[in-house]
């Protein structure tokens, strides 16, 4: 079949259409997602393992706060620090304390098990729930939220590593979207005020 | 803490201190009552925090730890980058210049105890032997205090 120059125009003309058509479905898709992850910035996504064994989501805390923490049992400076500053906060609240849950996140699944978890997170004496999971679940919680973890090695250390990691606190409201966050080495006090302000 | 309170708590800790150094300038390195929290048993590391106090005319380096808790110890820093990436390391010697104040804290430098002989229970005390370059030595005391303290005075 021989298309007539015309019909050759016709064609073009159709294909170009087409693919303006796309291009606007895509970048309207695109806008949308973007406009889900603005709003809040993000939202808390996780099902790991609690330290009583429990799995959990975060769906088992809608309806309350949630101030998220990531460290390992293994960290004697920041991770301890941190936590106390959180049960002083929890202690501040009073009554309020009931509509906030704190949680601990292990960045070193290897070896934060929920029996070890359960040595550690009760200890603080602040209602803390203590998550760990697979490596691959905590690699994919730290995305979500998104966190930073590395392993150093240190010869010294106990099993011969370390972990880095982000050490800010998170706060998410009741509908798991993420509020506030604040950087290591803020005061309980300073924390307290800003929760008080929201709760 | 009052001014006064404080400095004789310094001569406190010089006048324990001090028995069996013949060195000078590491006499003149004042330490402030040590601090740790309880450890969860024996195989995780604790941290323990202390303050120097250089009154001398003389830079000296405090460059090893000795306890009977632990197998080792050593001073090591906590860094958080401008990301909020915290991370650990081991410090190596530390250089307590004249007339100035080293404070180890939580979220900075803090003296590593690893390979602990026994766990640290709130309401005891250990010793810590300061080792400095000038070959002189003080032992110490560091006060276990609660698992969630934040400070030396809770």
């Amino acid at each position: 079949m021989k298309l007539t120059a015309f019909q050759k125009v016709l064609w073009a003309l159709a294909a170009i259409a087409t693919l303006a058509f796309a291009g606007v479905k895509f970048i309207e898709m695109r806008t949308t997602q973007n406009a889900d992850l603005q709003d809040p910035a993000f939202r808390a996504s996780f099902e790991l393992t609690d330290h009583m064994g429990m799995v959990r989501t975060e769906n088992d805390f809608k309806d309350k706060w949630m101030l998220v923490f990531f460290g390992f049992t293994n960290c004697p400076d920041v991770c301890p620090t941190t936590l106390s500053e959180v049960a002083v906060v929890m202690d501040g609240l009073g009554r309020k304390a009931a509509r906030v849950q704190p949680i601990f996140i292990t960045i070193d699944p290897e070896r934060d098990t929920p029996a070890k978890l359960a040595e550690f997170v009760p200890l603080f004496d602040a209602g803390i729930i203590g998550l760990t999971g697979t490596p691959g679940q905590i690699e994919k919680t730290s995305k979500t939220f998104p966190i930073f973890y590395e392993r150093i090695e240190d010869a010294a250390a106990p099993g011969g590593y370390t972990m880095g990691h982000t050490s800010h606190l998170f706060l998410f409201d009741p509908n798991g979207g993420f509020a506030d966050s604040w950087p290591y080495g803020t005061r309980a006090e300073e924390i307290l005020a800003d929760l008080k302000e929201r709760l | 803490m009052l001014p006064n309170l404080k400095n004789s708590l310094f001569a406190l800790f010089l006048a324990f201190g001090a028995a069996g150094s013949a060195m000078a300038d590491s006499l003149e390195v004042l330490v402030d009552a040590g601090w740790a929290r309880a450890s969860i048993g024996t195989s995780r590391p604790a941290a323990a925090y202390i303050t120097f106090r250089n009154t001398g005319g003389k830079a000296v380096t405090l460059t090893g730890l000795t306890t009977a808790v632990a197998k080792r110890a050593e001073v090591h820093l906590t860094q958080t980058d401008d990301a909020g990436v915290s991370t650990m390391s081991p410090a190596g010697d530390i250089a307590l210049p004249p007339g100035e104040d080293v404070t180890f804290q939580p979220g900075g430098l803090h003296i590593m105890l690893m390979g602990l002989n026994a766990p640290l229970k709130e309401g005891e005390r250990f010793e810590l032997t300061l080792e400095y370059d000038d070959g002189g030595s003080k032992t110490v005391e560091v006060n276990v205090l609660g698992v969630a303290a934040r400070g030396p005075e809770n």
